[in-house]
Order: structure tokens, then sequence, then C-alpha cells
């Protein structure tokens, strides 16, 4: 493993503390509880905009705004770039392409050609999954460092070939991008507001988490979990990980094109200087930051970085500096992330050296001096004595702190 | 024949690591497959999983070529491998490390797998103690009993071994071969790949010598084992 994979996957060992014990409380609950709990937390989140928060609030920019964009935005690339890196296990460095993809989807069907919305966004979804779909195809079968440096280049790819496709603008992007239209009282062509698209997105974001947990609790999501744990070893248990890896790639793609679709819409505009690396690090940031592999832990991260800078605007450019100290604080304090994946802090536990772990050849030596019968006794094995546990060996006890 | 590889070729890149191997497995028996470190013994096991390709000659099962068939297919078709060192998922528990072993399988009934599960926790009571412990807590030993259990929750006609004994107290591997010996009285043919020439040879029905990258000799295990150069060459000269 070489650096750009060893710091996402930091390790260092200790308790999670408290959002452990939270997480276990939380599965402890019954069932309707659960959703009881959860159902009137979607509906304080659809509230958010109408709620006064007081200093919780950005200042100096329109909180109902900065709700959808960057939270909202960040939130949906963080969950569908989680499917990736944090299910899977691989390293995708250029997730803005995919965001890019949907919200040039949306900008040539609905702005060139005149499709409507509702139509435009399904084809952005395909779009960006076809393009998941191209890109994995010769590239899944990359790990680690080499697939980080080929999405890598994906990300800027497209962007440059934005930059120079006169066609769909060149620098400049497209501007005369359609917006949904208008349901009752939600008016999406109204620019003062964009409440409407706050709680499409949401609709969005619950819709899609809804999905992806089904697909965690699936066989698919035993086979990402597999794939991401040891990919040899899946393979040889009968997973076929290139398909899986390729849907994994796909259906983050997917997201990440949803995203596109309605930040071109909002926006009113779909230009090249939008798409920069940085996006890429910081949708990444949110997955780390919150706890690779958890579904709630990727949403908290991304909102977290996605609000924090907006709200300390007022610090103007040392915001960002800030910013910085407090990501690299975040990592060498709480490297799992805030809500981190129990299965990925098992992973990222140092793995216990077991100390009859000796050279092989000193073994077959020492074997030799050994008689079968002196070890066990005449007879073979039975099946209904279990091991006798072994005196010198601290593996019998089981306990490896 | 159940399982057959005629004049296999591997290479890494433009090294030949496995240079026409020719190996049969029939039904029931224990194969052995041994030799020193980069011998191709582990190639060749890679070779019969699919997870390496081969460059030339056939692998046959149960008389069909399956030299281009895609590893999870093999699966299907009943080979499965314990990989080799500690090739467990360590996430998981060990319940679910054995779960993943019946992924391919259609018949996933709770009264079958509930079945085979007890099945293999007879065969190794200390994983019925760990199941709900993390694989990657384990010890090395525990460990190399979960990849045996969990290829075993797959039902193959052939279970490949790949060096079980390796990095573990001598007491440990004459455990783990205590149990292959078990595992393959109940019926399931087992390909093995080891360095560990005695163990390998006592256990064994018939055995196959590789030296870089070719089979120099095959012959029933226990006539290898009496075998006077194959005791100096493998044995260290034990005995005398």
């Amino acid at each position: 493993m070489s650096t750009v994979w060893a710091s996402v996957r930091l390790r260092r060992r200790g308790p999670l503390g408290i959002s452990s014990s939270l997480q276990g409380a939380w599965t402890g609950l019954p069932r309707a509880a659960r959703y009881t709990i959860g159902t009137v937390g979607v509906a304080l989140l659809y509230l958010l905009p109408e709620i006064p928060l007081g200093l919780i609030e950005t200042q100096g920019t329109k909180w109902e705004s900065v709700l959808f964009f960057p939270i909202l935005i960040y939130v949906m690339m963080a969950i569908g770039l989680n499917i990736v890196v944090g299910r899977t296990g691989m390293l995708d460095l250029g997730f803005v392409a995919f965001f890019a993809i949907g919200a040039y989807a949306t900008a040539v069907l609905g702005g060139l050609h005149d499709w409507n919305w509702w139509l435009v966004l399904p084809t952005g979804i395909a779009l960006a999954m076809a393009a998941g779909a191209i890109l994995g195809t010769p590239t899944l079968r990359l790990r680690g460092d080499y697939l980080a440096i080929v999405t890598l280049g994906f990300g800027e790819i497209i962007r440059l070939t934005a930059n120079n496709t006169e066609s769909i603008g060149g620098p400049r992007g497209i501007s005369d991008i359609p917006v949904p239209p208008n349901v009752g009282g939600l008016e999406f062509d109204n620019v003062l507001d964009d409440r409407p698209f706050y709680w499409l997105g949401l609709t969005l974001v619950v819709l899609i988490v809804f999905i992806v947990r089904r697909l965690e609790r699936s066989r698919v999501g035993r086979a990402w979990t597999a794939i991401r744990e040891d990919e040899d070893a899946a393979e040889l248990m009968g997973v076929p990980t290139f398909t899986f890896k390729l849907w994994a790639f796909a259906m983050g793609a997917g997201i990440g094109g949803a995203g596109g679709t309605l930040y071109a819409s909002q926006h009113r505009l779909a230009s090249p200087g939008t798409f920069q690396l940085i996006l890429s690090i910081l949708f990444l940031a949110a997955v780390v930051l919150g706890g690779s592999g958890n579904l709630v832990g990727v949403i908290v991260g991304a909102a977290m970085i996605a609000y924090l800078p907006e709200r300390f605007r007022g610090f103007e450019d040392k915001r960002v500096m800030l910013f910085g100290i407090a990501l690299v604080v975040m990592m060498i304090f709480r490297p799992q992330g805030l809500i981190p994946s129990r299965r990925r802090a098992a992973e990222l536990e140092d793995p216990v050296t077991p100390p009859e772990m000796a050279d092989v050849s000193t073994s077959s030596q020492e074997l030799a001096g050994y008689e079968l019968g002196e070890v066990f006794g005449p007879g073979t094995v039975s099946l209904d004595k279990p091991f006798a546990p072994d005196p010198r060996s601290p593996a019998g006890d089981g306990d490896h702190g | 024949m159940l399982l057959e590889l005629d004049d296999v070729h591997v290479h890494y890149g433009k090294i030949e690591a496995v240079k026409g191997v020719s190996v049969t497995v029939d039904e029931g028996e224990v194969v052995t497959l041994i030799g020193a470190n980069g011998a191709g013994k582990t190639t060749t096991l890679k070779a019969v999983s699919g997870v390496r390709n081969v460059t030339g000659g056939r692998i046959l099962f149960e008389g069909a070529d399956i030299t281009k068939v895609a590893p999870h297919r093999r699966v299907e078709m009943g080979i499965c491998q314990a990989p080799e060192g500690r090739g467990i998922f360590p996430g998981m528990t060990v319940l679910e490390n054995l779960e993943m072993g019946c992924y391919t399988r259609k018949d996933r009934k709770t009264g079958i797998k509930a079945r085979d599960l007890e099945r293999v926790y007879g065969l190794f009571p200390r994983l019925a103690e760990r199941r709900t412990q993390s694989g990657g807590t384990l010890s090395g030993g525990e460990q190399q009993m979960l990849a045996i259990g969990r290829a075993l929750m797959a039902r193959p006609k052939v279970l490949l071994l790949d060096e079980p004994s390796m990095g573990l107290a001598p007491k440990l591997i004459a455990q783990i071969f205590q149990i292959i010996t078990e595992i393959s009285r109940q019926g399931t043919t087992i390909l093995l790949v080891e360095q560990n020439a005695q163990q390998a040879l006592r256990r064994a029905d018939r055995a196959y010598i590789l030296e870089s990258g070719r089979v120099v000799k095959s012959a029933a295990a226990g006539d290898l084992l009496n075998d006077d150069t194959v005791r100096q060459a493998y044995l260290g000269g034990l005995g005398h």
C-alpha cells in the first residue's frame, strides 16, 4: 500500500467512544421506534429552511440557498462516492466527472434541445452511469493507487473536454438551463427562492438513502464488503468481483449525475470552471471525515464540509486555512471518521500478530521431533471432542486485548 | 477423473512460473503438490481456481474443459479454494465469513445452511466459540481454520488448500492436518499445496513434486516418504 491509499485508510486503534454506544443504542431500539424517530428526523429536515436557527444559520449568505448548495449537493455526492470508496474500497479521485456529466446532460438536453426536466433527470443519471461503466470497464482491473490516478485523470479530461468544446459553450459553458416545472406552490422558476430546490433535492436524497440502504443489506452489499476486505478471497468464494465493482462504480456515478443535474438546474449554469479537482477532493474528504462506509457518517461529514466554510465566511480567506487545520486535527484524533462504520473500524484495527507465527522452515524442523501420537494420542481426531486448549499458545485463550 | 491438469503453463509477464504441469486428481483422493519456494505450487493451484490465467494447456473438471471458465463460475461447479495466508474477511464476524462461503449456493435454505454450519463447527469447535468475533481478531491458526471452514461451506467437490500450515506452530500444524484427513474421510476430494512435505506426504494418497515449474516426480505419497532422494531433498534427511 503506498501513500495515497494509506492516508485514506489511516489506521488507529482504540475505542470508538460515544458514537459507538449511540449506534448500539440505536440498533437496540425496536423497529417501530426507529421508524418513528427517522420519520420525525426527516420531517425536521424538510422544515429546516422554515425554522429560525439563529446563529446556526449562515451569516451574510442566504440560509436556504446554502442548505441546497453546497450542503445538500455535497451530501448527495458523498452518498454516491461512499458506495465506491467506503463500501467497495476503490479510491476515486475524479468523482467530480460524474457531477459534470450530470450537469452538462441537463444543459445540453434541457437547454439546447428543450427536453422536459423530468426526462432530463433520469437521462442525466443514466448518462453518468454509462460514463461510469465505460470508464470502469478497462480501469477497474487496476487497484489502489493506480485506479486513483486513472480516475484523477478522468476528472480532468471531462473538465478540459468541456472547456475546449465550442458546441457546448467552451469555457463559458451553457447558461440557458431549464428548471423543473412548477408543482402546486413550489415555484422552481423563482430565482429568489431556493427552497423548492432544497425540498426536491431532499426528496431525492431520501429516496437514494432508501435504495442504498436496501442494497447494502442485500447480496450486493455483502459482495461489496467482501471485495473491500479481500478482493482475492471474494473471487475465490465465488463473488464475480469485476461485475460488482462495475456496478458500484456505476451506481456511485449515477448518484453523482443526479447531483449534477440538480445543481445545474438551480444555478442555471454548467461551466467547466465549476468542476475543478478541488471538488473531487472535498467529496472524498466528506466521506473520510464522516466515516467511510457508514451512510449516516458520510451524510454528516458532507454536511459539515459544506456548512462550516459557509458559516465562517466572515473570516474571509483565513477560513480556508482554519478549515484545513480542522481537517488535519480531525484525521489525527479520529481517523476512522465522525461516525465510523463498525465493520470498517474492525478492518482498520491493527491485526494481531499471533505468537505462533514462526518461520515455516523451523517449524517443520521442529516437527521432526514430534510424533503425532504424542500430540493427539492414538486414533483419529474425534468430531465431538473440541480441541484441547493449548497451554503454550496464547492463541488458545482468545483474548487479544 | 474429477480434476485434470493437462500440460498447464502459467506466465507472470514474461516469466514462466509453471512450465507444463500435468496433474490428475481422482474422486475421494488427497493429492498433494510439494516443492520448495517458487516451484510453482501456488501458481498451479491458482490456475485451478481460476484467479491466474493459464497461457497454455487445459484444465478439465468432471470431463469438461474449464480453462476459460471465470473463477466464480468454478466455485458454482464445485471447486473452492482456501487461500494462502490470511485470506479471510477481517471485518466480518466468523459467522459472516462462513456465510460468504455459500455465497454462490442456490440451495441456501436455512436448514441446509444450518447443517453445513454444524459440520464446520464440528470440525472446528474453536470457530463456534468465536462466531461473533470479527475475523481480523482471530489468531493465525484460527484464521486458517476459518479459511478452510469457509471453503467447505461452498460444499466443494474438490477443496483446494494452499499451504494450510504456513506460519503455524508445529502443534497447530498437526491439528490442521488431522482435520484435513477428517475432511477427506467425510468425502471431500482435496488438492493440497504444501512446503511441509513431511506432513503432506503422511496425509496424502498421491503426491507430485514440483521443481522450477515442472513436475519432477509423482508417486504414491507413502513411496515418496520412503524415497531416499526425496528424503534428502525435502524431508531434511530424517531418519538417518
